[in-house]
Formats: C-alpha cells, structure tokens, sequence
C-alpha cells in the first residue's frame, strides 16, 4: 500500500524528517506515536501534499505510484486521506457544496456518475448517524464555528463518504472527550476492510484502546526509534517517552 | 511651475471653455430647476479643478489622465439607430424588473412604457420630468449634491441634462425591482453625464439596480451624480452592477438623506472597468435610521477602482455598517477610503466599517484607509482593514480532499465574495450576482465588446 524509504524533508530550510522507513501492507493500522516535535504532523503533511515541505531525500510509493510526483488533489483521489490535526475553518464554502464537490471529483476520478441530490443526501444523512453528527452542522461554512469534538468528526464523516484506502489520522484524539473518543473511533474501525490501511498518529495510547494497532512506531527527532506491536503502546504510557530517549543516548 | 500643475490647469480648462462654448445649448430644453445651478457649480468645479494626487480625498486615483483624453461631449439627446430593447443583452437576465434604459447618460426614446407601477408613482427621464412636474422636483435635485466639496459633482451640476427620475409618493411600495441599465454607445470617445433624483416618500419601499454597461469598446468618461431621498420609515435599496469595458471611465457619485428610522441598503458591484471612482455619501438625518453600505470589486489586468465612502451620523441612536471586498489579479489597483463622521450629540451612534482585500499577483496593489471622526461621547464605532492572499491553509484543505486547486482557488474567491452578496435583499438578484462573481472569476463574463486595449 504505502513504502516509505529513507524520507527526509526539510521545512524552511531545516530538516525535519530525517530518514524516514516505513512499510505498509494493506488491512494494517500502524500507530505513530512520539513526543512533541519529532516530526509526527509532518510526516502526515508531506504524505497528504502539502506545499512548503521540501523532500531533500528518500521515495514514497503509493499503491505503485511515486506519490511525491502527485499534486495534493491527485493523491486525495487516489485513496489517501489526512484527518487534519487542525481543522481549517472555511467561512463562505458551505458544508454541503464542499462534500458534493469532494465526493464527485472522487467519483469522476472512479470513472462514476455524479450523485444525484437523493442520493447524496441520502449518503449524508447515514454517514452522519453513523458519526451522532449534529444535522445542523451541514448546513453551516465548512468547519466555522464547530467546537474543537465537532472539527474531529467532521473529519471523520469525510472519510466516510470518501472511503478512502489509505486514512492518517492525525492526532484525531486530542481534544476529544471519551464519549466523543468512542464515536469517532467506531467510525473508523466501520471502515476497516482487507484492503484499507491506517495511520494514526498520536501522543497518547488512549485512542489505541479503541482503534487497535498491528503496528506501533516511536519517531523521535525525525527518525522511527522504535517499532513493535500493539503492546509498545501501553509501554510508552506507563513509562513516558524517556526511556527511549534514553536508550537512544 | 511645474509641469504637472501646468496640466492640470490645462486640463481643467478644457472643461470649463467647454462649458462656456456650449452655454446655450446646455440650457435648451432645460427645465430652469437644472439651468439655474449651473454658473454656481462650473464656478466651484474652477476653484479646485480635476483632482490630482495633491486633492487629499483623490489621493490613490489619478483622474488627470483619464480627464485629459479628447471625448466628444454629449450635450444632446442622439438618436440611435438600432433598438436598444433588441440590441442590449443583459447579464442579469429573466430577473423580473421595470426596466429602463438610458444611453449615453440621456433616458431612451424608445424606452417601453413602465406599465403596472402604483398610483402616483412617476419614473422617467429627468429632463422631461423637471420640465412636466417641476414641483415633484425642486425641493431636491442638487439639495445634497449643492453641498459637496467635490469638483467632479459640481461638473456634473454644470453639464447635467437628462438621467433617471423616480418619485414614490408616501405609503407606496413597489414590489418589483427598478432596474435603469446605463448603456455607452459610440463610434468615437465620449463624454458623458448623468444625474439621477429619485426619491421615496413617507413608509415606501422601492428597490432600485443600476447596471452599468459599454456596447463598444471607444473610450469614455462617465461623470455621474445619483441624488436619493429616503423618507422617514421608507425601505430603500439601492445596487449598482458595473460591467463596463476597460476603456470606460466613471465617476461615480451617490448622496443619500435619510429621515427618522428608514432603513437603506446599498451595494456596488465592480466587475469590469477601467477607471472607476464611487463616490458614496450617506447623510442620517433623522433618529433610528440604518444602513447598511457594501462594495465588491472583481480587478485584472489594469483596472483600477476606488471606493470613498462618508457616512455622516448626524442624529442619535443611528445604525451604520460598511463592508467592502475586493479581489484584485494581475496588475489592477485598488482604492477605499471609509470615512464615518458622528456628529456632536448623534449620541447611541453604532457605525461600523471593515475593509478586506485580496492580492492575487505581487504586481496588484490596495491602497485602504479608515476614517474615523467622532465628536460624541457614548458611540459604538469600528473599523478593520486587511490585504492579504488566498489563504493556503484552507487551499491545501480543500486540495486535499480533492478538489482541484483552480477550483478549490475558485471556491475561496467566491466565498470571500458571498459575505457581501447573502446581504442582498433582492433574493433573486443576489442568485445572479452569486452567478455573475463566478462567472467573472472564472474569466467567463463577457467583457462588453472583447476588444479591450488594457
């Protein structure tokens, strides 16, 4: 699905990811977890297309494509999504002209019809149960005004319509509180099949009680320290990230 | 002396000899309601002259240069030789309007008959009408526009023949919107002059569109003044769509007086020109009065548009709020000035203002300037200005779940636009104008005759 090799990128001239591994197959949900600053939301920018990042080094494929060669949209139609760690409020684009839009150029893309009006509102409305997303909430400018819960589900309910194959979650968790934490994790475990992958990236094992990972990575200063399984997880938040650090020096 | 001022004497000049080699002709067929101002105001237009850089109200808009081309006056009504009603395709269509059309600044003769407006209701060309029903009009033409500083304003005063009249008596309203489609027509380069008077009486409502428009490509210069009276607890709206070829120049010049709690909206759509000038005065002349002031501009290639609004708070407890937008591309400059002046005792005044602008290129440029001048104590007032680009936070959010990036880009214009536009009260006109920004953002919107030069 996903072959990072060796990925370093810079951002205003300093290197932030510094040689960058990491595999993975399809059905997998890997975890990225790592102290502040070690370079976790870049390494979902640069993956999602970002601008401003500069890849000084390394390739990326993405389903057999080089993914660094693709625009953005490109990537996004292709199957890889980023739930954003700060959402973007768009005032003056309304929710539900930015959802049509999106979902039809995915369709396109797919060679598919657009939806009619019926049949994209009936997708909402389900996806929108799915997520306890408040009906209100559609009929507002994109993001503007949700509270900081209602941005992390919206970016959830995205990801519902787009079913895309390749989720990064990035830091979906952090200012959810345990009720929210719950819906949000039942929507993305609804979309896990044999052929989707997921990133989630992450501070905290909380989210991973729910969404359960085959793989957990330790970046620390731009490079992955440390993979294993799930249980490296609960490790980390027993002991902190110090004792990595430490083990590294 | 310099140069510069040694042209703009000569500039000057070129319109005030103008004025006194055609005297007669100006006062043929005038109602003496429009003769009798014209010595006063070619003698105020002489004082100051055309505003160059050094007029502190025109500092950001060099009208020397458009002033200085050769135009052949309009001080007569010519005939046209083909049907405007057939010729003229407005952008605005299937909008259900009273519809008038004017060329050249003069009211059409073969304008159709408006059938179907209230009793009382008297709209048409302001020569006739000066001419037919004096008393409908001499307690106000020039009753705003007299007390302007402005040279430009006092030029229209001298040369004004012809334009739009509306008289609402009190207790009317019409439903439907009036739209005065403002045609240039020419062979050669024109100059012309348009005053309009419309006033709305005691607890009316009308609702006014002018749509400027070129139907060739000829240079042109455009001086108009729009005087507007609203009465006390009258609805007014007053919009403005300017869709001119880049080779026409307008100044622009709108009063307003409003009475005891009537309420006015006004808005003014750019979106093609040349050099284009909105001169915006709003006088709250009476207690518990609102309104509201909006602008937009849509600029490429060397346009150039510059809004200066006053909005006086003459009495208590009024309400006013400016919001003014612009996106500027290419090599286009920009221009507003938002003065709000709270007189002594408009005491409970809330005035609001904000300015937002868009650069789209490096070579585009917005000049933005609030003031404020407040001589009473218990007010509310505000004012915010910013310039800035497409945010690219929100362009990589919006590429990222797939949206092209021209159309994502596209999004965002509009979005940017449509704060402005969901305040139009005209719902099928702000339907339109939705579709027209789109259309002009997309590069899609005919440009009158596509044979610009800038």
């Amino acid at each position: 699905m996903l072959t990072i090799k060796n990925l370093k990128v810079a951002v205003e001239g300093m290197e932030i990811l510094k040689g960058i591994n990491l595999d993975i197959k399809p059905g997998e949900v890997h975890a990225i977890m790592g102290p502040n600053g070690s370079g976790k939301s870049t390494l979902g920018n640069v993956l999602a297309g970002k601008e401003n990042y500069e890849v000084l080094e390394g390739e990326v494929s993405f389903l057999g494509e080089d993914l660094l060669e693709l625009a953005a949209e490109e990537r996004a139609k292709k199957g890889l999504f980023l739930s954003f760690q700060y959402p973007v409020e768009i005032p003056g684009v309304p929710m539900v002209n930015f959802l049509k839009t999106s979902l039809n150029e995915h369709r396109k893309y797919k060679g598919l019809e657009p939806l009619t009006a019926g049949e994209f509102l009936k997708l909402m409305r389900e996806k929108k149960e799915m997520l306890h997303l408040d009906s209100q909430l559609t009929n507002r400018s994109v993001n503007e005004g949700f509270s900081g819960g209602e941005k992390k589900k919206n970016e959830i309910f995205q990801m519902a319509l787009l079913e895309p194959k390749l989720a990064i979650l990035d830091e979906t968790d952090s200012g959810l509180d345990i009720d929210a934490l719950k819906i949000v994790a039942e929507g993305v475990n609804a979309l896990k099949s044999p052929e989707r992958s997921t990133i989630v990236i992450t501070h905290y094992q909380r989210l991973l009680d729910y969404i359960v990972p085959d793989f957990v990575h330790v970046l620390y200063k731009g490079r992955i320290v440390k993979s294993a399984g799930k249980e490296l997880a609960l490790e980390l938040e027993e002991k902190g990230y110090d004792w990595i650090k430490k083990e590294l020096a | 002396m310099t140069q510069t001022v040694v042209n703009k004497i000569a500039v000057s000049e070129k319109y005030t000899s103008l004025f006194q080699v055609n005297r007669e002709l100006l006062d043929e067929g005038s109602s003496p309601l429009l003769n009798r101002m014209r010595d006063v105001a070619i003698k105020r237009f002489e004082k100051v002259g055309v505003p160059g850089f050094k007029n502190e109200d025109y500092k950001y808009t060099n009208l020397e240069r458009v002033f200085d081309k050769e135009y052949r006056p309009v001080f007569q009504y010519e005939k046209v030789d083909v049907d405007l009603n057939e010729v003229f395709r407005c952008d605005v269509p299937q909008l259900n309007t009273f519809t008038v059309l004017l060329i050249n600044g003069w009211f059409y003769a073969r304008n159709q008959q408006l059938s179907g407006l209230p009793d009382g209701v008297v709209a048409g060309s302001l020569a006739q009408l000066a001419n037919e029903r004096p008393e409908l009009v001499q307690d106000y033409l020039n009753r705003q526009a007299g007390l302007s500083d402005d040279p430009l304003v006092a030029l229209n005063t001298a040369f004004a023949k012809d334009g739009f009249f509306l008289y609402v008596p009190d207790h009317v309203v019409i439903e439907k919107p009036i739209q005065v489609i403002n045609l240039m027509r020419s062979e050669d380069a024109v100059f012309a002059t348009q005053r309009n008077l419309i006033i709305i009486g005691k607890n009316s409502q009308a609702k006014v569109i002018f749509c400027d428009h070129t139907l060739s490509a000829c240079d042109f210069l455009v001086n108009n003044v729009t005087e507007v009276f609203v009465g006390r607890d009258a609805v007014v709206d007053v919009y403005t769509i300017q869709s001119q070829s880049n080779n026409a120049n307008t100044v622009n010049s709108s009063f307003f007086k409003q009475a005891e709690n009537s309420n006015l909206l006004t808005g003014t759509a750019t979106l093609h020109g040349g050099l284009i000038r909105n001169n915006l005065k709003v006088s709250m002349d009476g207690e518990h009065a609102e309104a509201k002031v909006l602008g937009m501009s849509f600029t490429d290639k060397r346009q150039h548009v510059d809004n200066f609004t006053n909005i006086e708070h003459n009495k208590a407890h009024c309400l006013s709020n400016q919001l003014y937008k612009n996106v500027l591309d290419e090599d286009s400059v920009g221009a507003f000035t938002g003065r709000i002046h709270v007189a002594r005792d408009a005491q409970k005044t809330n005035a609001f203002q904000r300015n937002n602008n868009v650069l789209l290129t490096d070579s585009a440029k917005m000049n933005t300037k609030p003031q404020l001048i407040i001589d009473a104590d218990d007010v509310k007032c505000s004012h915010g200005a910013t310039v800035g680009q497409i945010d690219e936070e929100a362009l990589f959010y919006l590429r990222a779940r797939g949206i092209n990036e021209p159309d994502a880009r596209l999004m965002l214009m509009n979005a940017f636009a449509h704060e402005v536009i969901q305040e139009i009260r005209v719902e099928p006109l702000r339907d339109r104008i939705d579709e027209l920004v789109d259309k002009r953002l997309r590069g899609e919107l005919a440009r009158c005759h596509s044979c610009d030069r800038s």
